[in-house]
C-alpha cells in the first residue's frame, strides 16, 4: 500500500547563508495492507521528517512514496488534495481547526469533504467521540479550549472517522490514560484488522510491541555526510 | 415679433446642433444623447431642457400648447407661451386637438395625440438608474450593457418599505425592449400613454444636458414584478366640475375644516367636458363659463 | 501511466487556467508572467506582502483590469474562453452569473443605501427574476445561511456590525450559486473572533456549493485554514507555489522562508 524507495530529503536555509543540510537518504520501506510498521530511532533522526514527506507537507529531494497509485513524491498537488480525502489518514500530535467550530462538526469534517450527508457524518463522529470518552456535553464546544489529552482523542477521532486504507500515527497515545490509551490501541488493531497499511511513531514501547508487524529504525537513512 | 430676437431666441447653429441631437434620439429610441445645452434666459429647473428642444423644433406655421401639470394657466405655462410667442411669433392655443407642438411638464394630455403632433417633456433628472448609482460613467455602461438589475432593486426597495411600489411618477419604462427610460415626473397614471403614442414624444434635460425620444408608436413598457404589476393609478373619485372618470385629478383643499374637491389637472380636457355638458357635483354654477 | 489513469479519472478539466499573466504600470511591474490551473472544488491561497502584485493579479483575473499579456481561461457553460478577449458584456454577464468578488471592505461590495435583502436580490434581478416573492425568500434563505436573523432584511447594511457586513456580502455574491468566488482579504478588517466565524462560514459554503476559490491575503493562518493550494508572490512575480501545508512547512524560496519564519505559529 505504501512504498518508499530511494528517497532523500534536505533543507536549504537561506536565511543562514544558504545552508543547505542533508537530512534524509536512500530511504525505503513498504507496508502491506493490514500491516502496522513502526519507526524508531532517536530524537532528532527523522521519523517525524519521513512521515510528514509522506504526508507531502515536506518534498521530496528525489526518489518515490507510492501510496496507492500516487507518488507523493512528484503529485500535483491536487492528487494529494485527493489522496488525503479517501485514501491517506494522518493523526498528527497538534490539533489545527477554525475556532469556535463544535467538536463534533472538526471530526465529522472529513467525512463532509467526501460527501457524507451531514446527519451521518455527525452519527459517526458522535460515535467515535462517545468510544473516545469524550463526554457528550463537550461536542458542541470547539476543541481549541480541551486539554492535551482531550485534543489527541478528538485528532484520532478525525484519523478514524473514515475507513482510510492507509495511516500515518504520530504517537497517537501520548499524553493519554491508561483507559483511553486502550480505547485508541483497540482502534488502531480494528483499523489493521480490516485491511489498513499503518505506519506509526510509538514513544509508548508496550504499544509499539502491541501494534507493530515490523520496525525499522530511521537511523539508517540518515546520510553519511551530514557528519 | 419682436425682430431684436432669431427666430425662436436660438441661433440657427445652435438649432441645428440640437435637431442633429433629436434625430439621433429617435433614431435610438430611449437613449440619452448628449447635447451642448445652453444658457437660457430662465433659471435651470424651469424648463430650459423643454424650452430649447421646443426651440429647435418650431417653425412659423406652428400652433404652441404649453402646459404645467396639466394646466395651461400656470405661472411657468403661460411664462413660456409668451417667450415663444415674442420670440417666434407662432401662434398659440389651448386645445390639445389644435396644437402641431405641446410643451409639458410632469402631465400628458388627455385628449389622445396624434401623427403630426409633437410632445415635448421638460426632464429634471434623465437618468433612471441615478437613485443608486451615482457614477455617470458607469450608468452609462450599464445602458451599454442592459445591465438593469438596479432598476428592479428601487421598485423591489419600494414593496419591502410601503408594501407595495410606491413610485408614482417618474416611473421607469423599459423602450422597445432595449433602453430604460426615465418618462420625466409624469404621474404613472400617464405611463400608458407613452407606449404606441402616435406623436412623436422628445424629452429635455437642460442642466444634464441630455435629450431622448420616443418616436410614433414606439414600445414603452413600465417595469414591474410578476407578483406586484405595474397598475396606472389616480384617486378614486370622479372631476368635481366635469364628471370624468378616467382622467388624472388634482386633490385642492377648499377651506380649513378638511373639505377638499377633486379636479381634472388637465384644464383643456376639463373645459371641454364642462363645455360638452357634463357636470359634476361642484361644477353646476360653473358650467358654461 | 498509472499517473495518466488517475488525470482522466478526475474532472480533467480546470475551471480557470491562467497564462502567462502579466501587468504592468509604465515600468513599474504589477504581476509578471503568472500561470496556474485552478480545479472544480480547489480553494486557492494567494500570500505575498503589500505591493506583491497579489492585488494587482486577483483585479486582472477577475476583469477589473486588463493585463497586458497571457489569458485567464474560464470553464464558461459554453466551452473554455479566453475572458481577457471576450466582449465586457459578456465578462460582466460572468460577473454576475458564474463569478462573485468578495471585497476586503463590504462597503465597496455593498450598496450601503439599499436594505439587505435588496442587496442580497440584486443578483437574481439582474439575471432576470421578477417575482418579489420568491426573491424575498432567496434573500431570507441567504441572510439565515450566513447567520443574519431574518428580520433584519429591510435593514440597511450601515446598521450593521462589520463582520455582519462581510457576512451579507458573501450572500449577496453567493446568492446566484456562483463556480469561481474571488475574495480580496475577506477577513482584514474584522477582530479575530468575527474572523473564525467567517472563516468557519466560508469553508461550509465551499464545501457544500463546491465552489472554487482565489483568496488573496497576507494572513498565513487564514490560508492554512481555507487554502488548499498556496502561490506565494514578491514583486510581481510567483516565487514559490503548492500545496498549502507543503508551502508553509517546507518553504524552499529564500523569501518564504522568511515569511513563514516572521510570523507567530501559525
Amino acid at each position: 500500500m505504501i512504498t518508499i524507495s530511494n528517497l532523500s530529503k534536505s533543507f536549504t536555509l537561506h536565511n543562514q547563508g544558504a545552508a543547505v543540510i542533508p537530512v534524509m537518504e536512500n530511504a525505503a520501506l513498504s507496508v502491506a495492507p493490514g500491516e502496522c510498521l513502526g519507526l524508531v530511532g532517536a530524537s532528532g533522526s527523522g521519523k517525524s521528517t519521513l512521515m510528514r514527506m509522506i504526508w507531502g507537507n515536506y518534498l521530496a529531494a528525489s526518489g518515490s512514496i507510492m501510496v496507492g497509485d500516487v507518488d507523493v513524491a512528484k503529485a500535483a498537488p491536487r492528487e494529494i488534495i485527493a489522496l488525503r480525502r479517501g485514501t491517506l489518514g494522518y493523526v498528527s500530535q497538534f490539533l489545527r481547526v477554525v475556532p469556535r467550530v463544535p467538536t463534533v462538526d472538526v471530526v465529522a469534517d472529513p467525512l463532509l469533504t467526501l460527501g457524507v450527508p451531514v446527519e451521518e457524518a455527525r452519527a459517526r463522529a458522535s460515535a467515535l467521540l462517545a468510544k473516545l470518552n469524550i463526554p457528550e456535553r463537550l461536542w458542541a464546544l470547539s476543541p481549541t479550549t480541551f486539554s492535551g489529552g482531550e485534543q489527541q482523542r478528538v485528532n484520532i477521532a478525525r484519523g478514524f472517522v473514515h475507513p482510510y486504507p492507509a495511516l500515518l500515527l504520530d504517537e497517537p497515545t501520548a499524553s493519554l490514560d491508561a483507559v483511553n490509551r486502550e480505547v485508541v490501541l483497540s482502534l488502531i488493531e480494528g483499523a489493521k484488522a480490516r485491511g489498513a497499511a499503518i505506519i506509526g511513531i510509538f514513544h509508548d514501547e508496550a504499544a509499539r510491541e502491541r501494534l507493530c508487524d515490523r520496525l525499522v529504525d530511521v537511523t539508517g537513512f540518515t546520510p553519511r555526510v551530514a557528519a | 415679433m419682436a425682430s431684436e430676437y432669431n427666430f425662436a431666441y436660438l441661433d440657427e447653429q445652435t438649432k441645428r446642433m440640437i435637431r442633429r441631437a433629436i434625430l439621433k434620439g429617435v433614431a435610438i429610441p430611449g437613449y440619452q444623447v448628449p447635447f451642448a445645452s445652453r444658457e437660457m434666459p430662465m433659471p435651470y429647473g424651469w424648463g430650459t431642457g423643454g424650452v430649447q428642444v421646443t426651440a429647435a423644433c418650431l417653425v412659423p406655421e406652428d400652433r404652441l400648447k404649453v402646459i404645467d401639470q396639466g394646466a395651461d394657466d400656470t405661472t411657468n405655462a403661460v411664462s413660456i407661451r409668451r417667450f415663444f410667442q415674442r420670440t417666434a411669433g407662432v401662434a398659440v392655443t389651448e386645445a390639445t386637438a389644435d396644437a402641431t407642438v405641446i410643451q409639458t411638464r410632469h402631465r400628458i394630455p388627455e385628449t389622445p395625440l396624434t401623427e403630426g403632433q409633437i410632445l415635448v417633456y421638460q426632464v429634471p433628472i434623465p437618468e433612471p438608474l441615478r437613485f443608486l448609482e451615482p457614477r455617470e460613467t458607469e450608468t452609462r455602461k450599464m445602458h451599454e450593457l442592459e445591465d438593469y438589475g438596479l432598476m428592479h432593486v428601487k421598485l423591489y426597495e419600494d414593496i419591502a418599505r410601503h408594501g407595495q411600489i410606491a413610485t408614482a411618477y417618474d416611473y421607469p419604462v423599459k423602450v422597445e425592449g432595449r433602453y430604460v427610460m426615465d418618462p420625466s415626473p409624469i404621474p404613472k397614471f400617464d405611463n400608458p400613454k407613452l407606449a404606441r403614442n402616435p406623436a412623436i414624444q422628445l424629452f429635455g434635460a437642460g442642466r444634464e444636458q441630455r435629450i431622448y425620444a420616443l418616436p410614433p408608436y414606439a414600445e414603452a413598457v413600465s417595469l414591474d414584478f410578476d407578483d406586484y404589476p405595474f397598475t396606472a393609478s389616480k384617486a378614486d373619485h370622479q372631476c368635481d366640475l366635469c364628471d370624468a372618470s378616467g382622467s388624472y385629478l388634482d386633490e385642492v383643499i377648499t377651506d380649513d375644516q378638511g373639505s377638499r374637491m377633486y379636479v381634472c389637472s388637465d384644464t383643456d380636457f376639463c373645459r371641454g367636458r364642462r363645455e360638452a355638458g357634463h357636470v359634476g357635483r361642484l361644477g353646476g354654477g360653473e358650467a358654461g363659463q | 501511466m498509472k499517473d495518466l489513469d488517475i488525470w482522466t479519472s478526475m474532472k480533467t478539466q480546470p475551471l480557470l487556467s491562467v497564462q502567462g499573466l502579466s501587468k504592468f504600470y509604465g515600468a513599474r511591474i504589477g504581476c509578471d508572467a503568472v500561470s496556474f490551473d485552478l480545479y472544480p472544488g480547489e480553494v486557492l491561497g494567494i500570500v505575498g506582502e503589500s505591493g506583491s502584485g497579489k492585488s494587482t493579479l486577483l483585479s486582472c483575473l477577475a476583469g477589473h483590469l486588463a493585463p497586458d499579456t497571457g489569458k485567464v481561461i474560464f470553464d464558461t457553460v459554453d466551452g473554455p474562453r479566453d475572458t481577457v478577449v471576450m466582449g465586457e458584456a459578456e465578462r460582466r454577464r460572468l460577473a454576475r452569473t458564474d463569478w462573485a468578488y468578495v471585497h476586503q471592505n463590504p462597503r465597496d461590495g455593498l450598496r450601503m443605501g439599499v436594505s439587505a435583502g435588496g442587496n442580497v436580490g440584486e443578483r437574481l434581478m439582474a439575471v432576470g427574476a421578477r417575482h418579489y416573492g420568491d426573491i424575498r425568500a432567496q434573500a431570507v434563505d441567504w441572510l439565515g445561511r450566513v447567520e443574519i436573523a431574518a428580520d433584519r432584511i429591510d435593514d440597511r447594511p450601515s446598521a450593521f456590525s462589520g463582520g455582519m457586513q462581510q457576512r451579507l456580502q458573501i450572500a449577496r455574491n453567493l446568492v446566484t450559486g456562483p463556480r469561481l468566488v474571488f475574495m480580496d482579504e475577506p477577513t482584514g478588517g474584522l477582530d479575530v473572533s468575527v474572523q473564525a466565524r467567517l472563516l468557519d462560514l466560508l469553508r461550509g459554503l465551499v464545501r457544500e456549493m463546491g465552489l472554487s476559490a482565489i483568496i488573496v491575503t497576507h494572513d498565513l493562518a487564514v490560508v492554512r485554514l481555507l487554502a488548499d493550494r498556496l502561490m506565494v508572490m514578491k514583486g510581481g512575480y510567483v516565487v514559490e507555489q503548492g500545496l498549502t501545508d507543503q508551502v508553509l512547512d517546507d518553504p524552499q524560496h529564500e523569501y518564504t522562508q522568511l515569511l513563514v519564519s516572521s510570523v507567530l505559529q501559525v
